[in-house]
């Protein structure tokens, strides 16, 4: 690499990229500093992900030009953003489960006819570079073996591995906890101090505040500021990003809990292969409250819910609504039963679970209630009343394009949220089960979505709120209990409860007496 | 930068995609047709005279037409609910079996008006039986339905080589038929009906059995898009985490969509058996069912594609025929390799020439902006 001295690691000069009507890039130009980490917010359907995916060859740009390290470079492809030293970990990561550390770093840069030569050359290589960056990953595990964060350095490794000298990372803190995202940050200075340059993409400005050096801040296709870290501050780049001022807090009156709307006693799941995905989970949930789930993901919330929602059957305890036994080992209330008795749900995964990607919004909105007597005749259903019925959620809701014929893979990832939490919410529930409310959500979205879960708490609604998010369980929650392996490991009120000893529960290093257990 | 310059309308892909796409089988169909020394001009006039070149040509290619939309039909129904239906030609084929039970044990009894009803029934009712078993092994048990209703057309077909050979051949003869039924019960004629209005039409097998397709593809649209056991169908075919969300019986689903389709293909029979052979024979089936895939597909699971891509291989079967019968060097086997071909271009490789024709619709439509900026 021997670049220019002083000229940034990458320049976009110009970058324009239409996606049918849609702009999603417009004159986009931008200067990242070599040696830094650089951020890039912005709201969902901003153009950050579109830039990035055209800077690692997934797009190409109607125009512009982008340099690397002073040279221009024509990437068409990834493999020509490798070749120009560019690497990618994506929010999901791309790694073969079954497949160890070395397996997967090797994979797809294989040299010589042998597997087991370039196996060889390539452990050499990457236990130097493990050492000379401090990302110490068991090589020969396997990757379903290890945990999110170190699936992660894999991914970082990667990259490395790969001669990247400009690191994008896409939303990296979504699936770690507090303290793995501690260490992330700590490899990110690390890398920094080595020459390598970090494109930092997150919706999370306490982040982009705490790591970076300098932010870039996108608005509808658009760069609307450049900004120097020290010189800001979040509310500014909140302002910036949604174009008015954002509250960061959420307002809301105490709480009037009413009777128990959901009394969950003693149960447990175990899956085919006998593992115990919960175990002995109870708790109460009154009306007219909040009741956040904290914990990193995959410690039993996602089965939590599936079995609240009907989803899923419990190997053991009950499960009471307004008193009466909906989910034990003989009873099963499904979901439409669920329906029925007025549990909403508002699953964790909306493309999985939410909504049918390919169907029109007005279909998707009415998922789960096809059976409705109000769309539908004596045997064909009413187009007209679907549609009308989705028009005057998108109003309500504010859904934007406020188009029922649009297909639902089509809004962005905060609209989509909108429709099945108008769904969910329209029909006023008893019992409101949300699961990553904000995922994936604009921050926009992420106030109005806020603002609607505690307006049906005050509307007497129960609420079990599920999420990463540790901000959002705090600022939304009346009380809080923590879930790790599958259990309950704490129970909190909102207002004792702090982000450190929340994140402590969760890593489920807490001693047990100080949990109020 | 003009705004719409980037913009693909809609008959690009709709109507010059699949257009291209069929040259394109017949200009390698044509190179093939030339490798074996015969002038390929000759041959597709040949092949279009004969299917749509007379009044006899025309009923014949819908009588063909009429099989394909019924098979096809059965392939897409299955398809919006994600299940790949292979056993189409079993389910046909049982559906034959249906229509003769009724008719052997029933056509001295019962007039036209009643019998034909009962074998629209039975036809459907043994079809969508067939397809019950593969489909309660798919949803209950998880057996693939890919291998399942390949098996299931082996069974059929040995079943009915056993009842037609022990049990239903007519007393006497070697051949394993039926006895031809009562005229009462078959599916009266285009050619009759209309000459009975005072319109004369050249014989031909076509029957009124295109009508009952007609019909078919209507309620099937109807099915797919009206209704609520439409939507959950659909529902199942894109996400069935969705559609568990959404509470609905997943493996009632499977099992409804796949009896459907069971059933849409059970009506070969009345084309065949009911309007045509008037008894039940070894084979009547023909391979309909697999054709009926290559329809689906290219009649992207719509009633109207279908109709269209029906239309499109019923010409190549009657057109096919003529022209291995006009020139004995093609034979019966080249026509099908000509139908191959257009299989493979328009279902196989149908995105193949996708980009490539955009590209051009833009460079075209980039160079009229310029011209019309050129010339205020």
């Amino acid at each position: 690499m021997t670049a220019p001295p002083g000229s940034p690691a990458v320049e976009l000069i110009d970058i324009n990229k239409r996606f049918g009507s849609v702009q999603a890039n417009q004159n986009v130009s931008m200067r990242i500093a070599d040696s830094s980490i650089h951020g890039i917010v912005g709201e969902n359907g901003a153009g950050k992900s579109t830039l990035m995916s055209i800077l690692f060859g997934f797009y190409q740009a109607d125009s512009g030009e982008i340099r690397v390290h002073g040279r221009p470079a024509k990437i068409r492809a990834t493999e020509d953003a490798i070749t120009a030293g560019i690497g990618m970990v994506h929010q999901h990561f791309m790694l073969v489960d079954n497949f160890t550390v070395l397996e997967n770093i090797v994979l797809g840069a294989e040299s010589g006819r042998r597997l087991s030569d370039s196996l060889d050359q390539a452990r050499a290589t990457l236990e130097q570079l493990e050492s000379s960056f401090g990302l110490e990953v068991e090589v020969d595990a396997l990757v379903s073996d290890l945990p999110v964060g170190l699936q992660q350095r894999v991914e970082i490794l990667k990259a490395l591995y790969r001669n990247a000298r400009v690191l994008i990372l896409d939303e990296p803190t979504g699936v770690l906890t507090p303290q793995e995202s501690e260490q992330l940050f700590q490899i990110l200075q690390e890398l920094k101090s080595r020459g390598v340059t970090v494109i930092l993409i997150t919706h999370k400005l306490r982040e982009i505040m705490q790591v970076t050096d300098a932010v870039t801040v996108m608005r509808q296709g658009e760069v609307v500021a450049d900004r120097l870290t020290r010189e800001t501050s979040e509310s500014e780049l909140a302002e910036l990003m949604v174009g008015r001022k954002v509250l960061l807090q959420v307002d809301k009156p105490a709480a009037e809990p009413g009777e128990v709307v959901l009394k969950v006693e003693h149960i447990s799941l175990s899956d085919q292969r006998g593992i115990k995905r919960l175990d002995d989970v109870s708790f109460e949930l009154r009306s007219g409250e909040i009741l956040g789930v904290a914990g990193v993901s995959g410690n039993g919330q996602s089965e939590l819910l599936e079995i609240l929602s009907g989803i899923r059957r419990v190997s053991n305890g009950t499960v009471r609504l307004h008193g009466k036994v909906v989910q034990d080992r003989t009873h099963h209330t499904d979901p439409a039963a669920a329906r029925a008795l007025g549990v909403g749900h508002v699953p964790e995964d909306r493309m999985r679970m939410g909504l049918v990607g390919q169907f029109h919004a007005a279909e998707s909105a009415i998922l789960g209630f096809h059976h409705d007597a109000a769309y539908n005749g004596k045997l064909l259903m009413k187009p007209g009343v679907i549609t009308e019925y989705c028009a005057r959620l998108m109003q309500d809701f504010d859904i934007r394009p406020q188009v029922p014929g649009l297909k639902s893979v089509s809004f962005s990832g905060g609209n989509q949220q909108k429709i099945v939490l108008a769904r969910e919410m329209d029909r006023k529930p008893a019992l409101l089960l949300v699961g990553q409310p904000t995922r994936g959500v604009d921050i926009g979205a992420i106030e109005y979505i806020h603002q609607e879960i505690i307006a049906m708490r005050n509307a007497g609604a129960a609420v079990l709120l599920v999420s990463v998010e540790l901000e959002e369980i705090m600022s939304l929650s009346d009380r809080i209990i923590v879930m790790f392996g599958g259990g309950v490991v704490g129970e909190v009120t909102a207002q004792d409860a702090s982000e450190q000893m929340l994140g402590r529960m969760m890593a489920n290093a807490m001693p047990t007496e100080a949990t109020g257990l | 930068m003009a705004a719409g310059r980037s913009e693909i309308p809609g008959w690009l892909g709709g109507v010059v995609l699949p257009l291209t796409n069929i040259a394109l089988a017949f200009a390698v169909s044509g190179l093939v047709i030339m490798a074996i020394g015969e002038n390929p001009w000759e041959a597709f006039g040949l092949l279009i005279a004969g299917a749509l070149g007379s009044q006899e040509a025309i009923g014949y290619t819908l009588y063909y037409t009429t099989n394909l939309i019924f098979t096809g039909l059965a392939v897409a129904v299955a398809f919006h609910c994600g299940l790949f239906n292979i056993g189409a030609e079993g389910q046909a084929y049982i559906g034959g079996l249906g229509v003769a039970l009724v008719c052997l044990s029933l056509d001295s009894i019962l007039p036209g008006i009643l019998i034909i009803p009962l074998c629209i029934l039975a036809s459907m009712g043994f079809g969508a039986a067939w397809a019950f078993i593969p489909a309660y092994l798919q949803a209950y048990r998880g057996s693939h339905i890919v291998i399942t209703t390949i098996m299931f057309n082996f069974i059929a077909s040995a079943f009915m080589v056993y009842m037609l050979v022990n049990v239903l051949i007519k007393p006497g003869q070697m051949a394993p038929e039926t006895r031809p039924f009562a005229e009462s019960a078959w599916i009266p004629s285009v050619h009759d009906t209309l000459s009975s209005v005072g319109i004369t039409f050249f014989r031909s097998p076509l029957n009124l059995s295109i009508l009952i397709a007609l019909i078919c593809c209507a309620l099937v649209w109807t099915l797919i898009w009206r209704t609520r056991w439409g939507y959950a169908i659909r529902t199942v075919g894109q996400n069935q985490t969705a559609a568990l969300y959404a509470g609905i019986n997943t493996q009632r689903t499977i099992v409804f969509a796949m009896m459907i389709s069971g059933g849409l293909a059970g009506f070969v029979a009345l084309n065949e058996v009911l309007g045509v052979q008037h008894r039940l024979l070894i084979d009547f089936v023909a391979g309909y069912g697999f054709t009926g895939i290559a329809v689906a597909l290219m009649g992207r699971n719509h009633p109207f594609g279908i109709v269209l891509a029906a239309l499109l291989f019923g010409a190549l079967y009657q057109g096919g025929a003529e022209l291995a019968f006009e020139i004995p060097t093609i034979t019966r086997d080249l026509v099908v390799v000509i139908q191959g071909l257009v299989i493979l271009f328009c279902g196989a490789l149908e995105f193949m020439l996708k980009s490539k024709i955009e590209r051009g619709w833009r460079l075209i439509a980039r160079q009229t902006d310029a011209t019309r900026e050129a010339t205020p």
